[in-house]
């Protein structure tokens, strides 16, 4: 079942960058628009010491986290080899230029 | 559409690494076959002489599993030896019949080692040492058979031969030369190991030349006469007297070859669609028999396979060591040294020591080291690097440490560390791990090293410590990297030199169009490359480019330094150190309002309101604002402090106003980027209170003036700065700093702080455009009040609709 909620326009998040939508229960979900308009949605919580990864540089399908440098995949939320770990992915789209996210 | 095909002959090191490579910058683009002689995958050769010695085993040093071909699509056909190419059919025929169709040929077929021709050498019992066959049968021989020879006192015979000593043999090493690694040591410290390896049980006949191998009943070998008649028993005869390039298939198949297949800069043969990497080649008139040189033919090659067109081979400067526990030796370079070159010397015969140093125009040329040879890569980097030693020269024999070049002082003894011994303080990274992860995951480059274990990682103190532990664990194969031109990152086969000079030349003002001017491999760079573009573009183009905050790290992005727990500080600019009773008040209302857990002095003379959520920043920026202060760029590659001391305003012992003259400074300065972080401080007088010897930009009161100091360094390694001229005015103190700086920033690579700038570049250079140059100074003075001419608190800008939108998280009602 999807229970689509929408979050903001695409032009509220910036290329290249990520906004953070904030949970009731917690657990920030960060929301990453890449060069090409792609948006991918992870927990905000990088495996390695639970750093923002809403705070990092995104490149191309990653971000590199602003703690310690682990770069993370926007699309599978793995670590990049040689670091090992993950963290949880959400569904997001866009339609008609703005964002949805089921969290 | 089916993709073009690669074939590969030979699956040995050099060859593998460049698939490697490839497959690293282009991967998916070709379908790849690859053909071996031998029944193994491609495995670390170098590493034979630790698996004879009985230091390792065959399955150690496996490079590339059946597996990695598996996964990369790679078509493996081990055992199976090409024996024709057919070039006008483009396919290679191997010896079982098979035909394989290829776009682009790879010829990486290594070499054989030299079997003198004398009577006797195919008898059972004489072998080469090239390969796991060899080895094998060297260990076999160990456990039936008592006497073994080697022939030839090179860096591959004494291995053999330390390891069939270890492995229970009486063995003779039998030289030609005078002495024993007579292309790699000068006499004395070639006597210097043959006396050690005397003490571990060899014997050595030197000057001896062979004349035939004697069968034995067996109709094995039984013993090598030589010329003066003299015999001696051997019943395993080692061939190590040197190595020819395998180049006999190429030359079959109408490639040119000259004592190897011979290649051009981008390592294309004569034939365009075949390419040559390895041992094999004849690269200007030279085969390399070393791995670091072919690997950095490697990553050419792959280049050039991948369309690119881009970097060039030029050649290499090598550096061997040698693979026998318990003794080292290192040598680099024309260790011979002769006409217009000088030597540094070093003896200690009792302690085991020699050291040589060649020079040649205050240059670094060579090194032989023996016994202690912990510093052999840091000699070997300046020798790569080109440096001007004549500053260092007097300490120079006495290594790093003495010089003062190192980050963890007296550490450097990376063979004698113990496994549990902390390397990287910053990643928590031990000797130990490191030298696993070398040798499980066959690492041979500082950055792949990084990769792997974070160590030398984060403040990099550590990376000469990495190095030598990379050079005691896999010997001459490991890779220094050659600053000026090590590529950026590995997005880019391009130095950062190179970028920021393109950048200027053709006019560049976006990324993009660096990226695509620049060939880079990736859509949109990575954390690496982006900021440093994005300062090389606004301060080359202040006027015509514009920030990417995208391109930017979170702290310069959210004008705050970010925490463990992702909270922020805040530290509000303090002119000069300087604060008032009513801001100290509303740094204390801030702090109350916005519950501030941790208030704190800094280092930089000033307060730091730690702990901040970031919904919190504008606000309470806002506030701050209101009370007339403003960012303090704490977290910025850019103008930190200007440190003071109470100076002549109050101090008895004070001869300039050093409060004023420092706040004068901070305001010149005021939200000024820079390759890195700038710090500077006005002492009143020489006592220096404000501590400038170790400052960016060190101003300290004299009676008649200021004394300007440069490239002082308080963090990682300390460095005092260097004095670079007396002025006599507060114009003029603002006037040479401010030039130097923005020469500094015009030319500082990102990252590299002012010390490692005035290190790079030299004092001279620097006194030539600032102090022998009136207009020049003046010139680069005008441009840098010009870059900062609009300069606005960041603190305020962010505020602004749009720019405040990184503040606010997106609330949603449920969860899921
Ligand atoms: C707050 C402060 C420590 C303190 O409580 O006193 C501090 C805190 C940090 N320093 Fe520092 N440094 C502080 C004074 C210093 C000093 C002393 C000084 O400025 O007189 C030094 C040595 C002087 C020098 O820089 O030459 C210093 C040498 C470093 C270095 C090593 C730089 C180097 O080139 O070797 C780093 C690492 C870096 O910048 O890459 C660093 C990095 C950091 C960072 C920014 C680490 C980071 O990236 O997160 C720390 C941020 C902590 C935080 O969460 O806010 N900090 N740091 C000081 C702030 C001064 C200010 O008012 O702005
Ligand atoms: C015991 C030993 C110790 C060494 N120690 C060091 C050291 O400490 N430091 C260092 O830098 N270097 C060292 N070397 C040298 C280093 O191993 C070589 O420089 C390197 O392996 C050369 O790589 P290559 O790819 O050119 O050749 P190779 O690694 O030899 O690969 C060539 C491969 O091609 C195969 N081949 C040949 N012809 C054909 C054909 N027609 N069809 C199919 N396959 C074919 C061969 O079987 C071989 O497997 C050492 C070498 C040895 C033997
Ligand atoms: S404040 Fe500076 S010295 Fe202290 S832990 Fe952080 S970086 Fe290290
Ligand atoms: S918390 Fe992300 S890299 Fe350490």
């Amino acid at each position: 079942m999807s229970n689509w909620q929408l979050i903001c326009k695409l032009d509220d998040i910036p290329q290249l960058g990520a906004r953070v939508v904030r949970r009731p229960s917690g657990g920030d979900i960060a929301v990453f628009r890449t060069s090409d308009d792609k948006v991918f949605a992870l927990h905000d919580k990088c495996p390695h010491k639970g750093g923002p990864l809403s705070q990092g540089i995104v490149h191309g399908r990653r971000v590199t986290c602003p703690l310690h440098g682990w770069n993370i995949g926007l699309d599978d939320g793995r670590a990049v080899a040689p670091d090992v770990g993950s963290c949880a992915g959400f569904k997001v789209k866009v339609e008609g230029g703005e964002v949805f996210l089921a969290p | 559409m089916s993709k073009p095909r690669l074939v590969l002959i030979g699956n040995g090191m050099a060859g593998v690494r460049t698939i490697e490579e490839l497959l690293k910058i282009k991967p998916g683009h070709y379908d790849i076959t690859i053909f071996g002689a031998e029944p193994h995958p491609n495995y670390n050769r170098i590493l034979l002489s630790p698996v004879l010695a009985g230091e390792m085993q065959v399955k150690d040093i496996v490079l590339n599993e059946l597996d990695w071909y598996r996964d990369n699509d790679i078509a493996l056909h081990t055992g199976k030896t090409v024996v024709k190419i057919d070039r006008a059919g483009r396919k290679v025929i191997s010896d079982d019949g098979g035909e394989e169709y290829y776009d682009r040929l790879l010829i990486a077929t290594g070499s054989t080692p030299f079997m003198l021709p004398i009577p006797g050498n195919d008898l059972p019992g004489v072998i080469g040492y090239r390969d796991i066959k060899d080895t094998d049968e060297m260990i076999d021989a160990a456990t039936r058979h008592r006497h073994a020879v080697v022939i030839g006192g090179g860096l591959l015979g004494l291995e053999a031969a330390n390891g069939l000593k270890l492995r229970g043999m009486d063995v003779t090493v039998v030289h030609l030369g005078p002495w024993l690694l007579e292309r790699q040591l000068d006499e004395v410290a070639g006597q210097m190991l043959q006396k050690s390896l005397e003490d571990k049980g060899l014997k050595f006949l030197l000057q001896k030349q062979t004349e035939m191998l004697v069968q034995g009943e067996s109709g094995r070998v039984a013993a090598v006469r030589f010329k003066d008649g003299m015999q001696v028993p051997a019943d395993l005869v080692v061939m190590a007297a040197g190595i020819r390039p395998n180049y006999a298939l190429a030359e079959k198949s109408g490639i040119y070859c000259n004592r190897g297949i011979v290649v051009n800069d981008t390592m294309q043969t004569y034939d365009p669609k075949i390419y040559a990497v390895g041992e094999c080649v004849s690269h200007r008139g030279i085969a390399y028999g070393l791995v670091a040189p072919l690997f950095e033919q490697a990553k050419v090659a792959a280049n050039h396979l991948a369309g690119y067109g881009i970097g060039r081979y030029t050649g290499s400067v090598t550096s061997t060591k040698l693979k026998v526990t318990g003794i080292d030796l290192f040598s680099a370079g024309d260790y011979m040294g002769g006409e217009g070159t000088e030597e540094i010397i070093l003896n200690d015969p009792c302690g085991g020591v020699y050291k040589k140093l060649v020079i040649k125009e205050n240059k670094l040329v060579g090194g032989v080291m023996y016994g202690d040879t912990a510093d052999g890569p840091w000699y070997f980097q300046l020798l790569k690097d080109g440096r001007d030693i004549h500053d260092i020269r007097d300490s120079l024999i006495f290594g790093q440490n003495l010089v003062g070049d190192v980050g963890h002082a007296g550490n450097n003894k990376a063979a004698a560390m113990a496994d549990s011994a902390e390397v990287c303080g910053c990643n928590g990274v031990t000797k130990g791990s490191i030298v696993r992860a070398i040798k499980e995951q066959g690492l041979f480059t500082l950055d792949e090293v990084k990769r792997h274990t974070k160590a030398a990682s984060s403040c990099g103190s550590c990376a000469g410590l990495v190095e030598q532990i990379l050079a005691s664990t896999i010997g001459g194969a490991y890779t220094p990297a050659a600053s000026d031109s090590k590529p950026m990152c590995a997005c880019t086969e391009h130095s950062h030199d190179k970028v920021r000079k393109l950048i200027v030349e053709e006019h560049l003002t976006t990324k993009e169009a660096v990226f695509s001017e620049l060939g880079w491999t990736t859509p949109n760079g990575c954390e690496k490359c982006r900021p440093a573009i994005n300062y090389y573009l606004i301060s080359s183009w202040p006027n015509d480019a514009s920030d990417d905050p995208q391109s930017r790290f979170i702290n310069e992005r959210a004008h705050a330094n970010i925490q463990k727990d992702g909270t922020y500080s805040v530290v509000p600019r303090m002119w000069g150190g300087l604060t008032t009773p009513s801001e100290l008040r509303a740094i204390a209302d801030a702090a109350e309002k916005y519950k501030v857990p941790t208030v704190k002095v800094t280092g930089g003379q000033r307060i730091d309101l730690l702990g901040v959520r970031k919904e919190d920043l504008p606000a309470m920026w806002a506030d701050l604002n209101a009370a007339g202060m403003v960012s303090g760029h704490a977290y910025g590659k850019s103008i930190r402090t200007v440190k003071t001391c109470v100076g002549a305003e109050h101090c008895r012992f004070g001869t300039q106003r050093s409060m004023d003259m420092g706040v004068k400074l901070e305001k010149m300065l005021f939200d000024m980027y820079s390759p890195h972080k700038v710090k500077l401080a006005v002492s009143g007088c020489p006592r220096n209170c404000a501590e400038a010897g170790i400052k960016d930009v060190g101003v300290i009161g004299v009676d008649s003036g200021y004394e300007l100091y440069i490239g002082g360094n308080g963090g990682i390694k300390t460095e005092v700065a260097q004095f670079l001229c007396k002025v006599r005015s507060d114009e003029e103190v603002m006037e040479y700093s401010g030039a130097f700086l923005q020469l500094y920033r015009e030319e500082g690579w990102y990252l590299e702080r002012t010390c490692h700038y005035l290190e790079r570049v030299g004092l001279d250079y620097v006194k030539g455009k600032i102090l022998e140059d009136d207009d020049g100074r003046r010139a680069l003075h005008a441009r840098l009040l010009d870059s900062l001419k609009d300069a606005r608190d960041p603190w305020a800008t962010s505020r602004e609709p749009g720019a405040i939108k990184q503040f606010i998280p997106i609330a949603v009602a449920v969860d899921a």
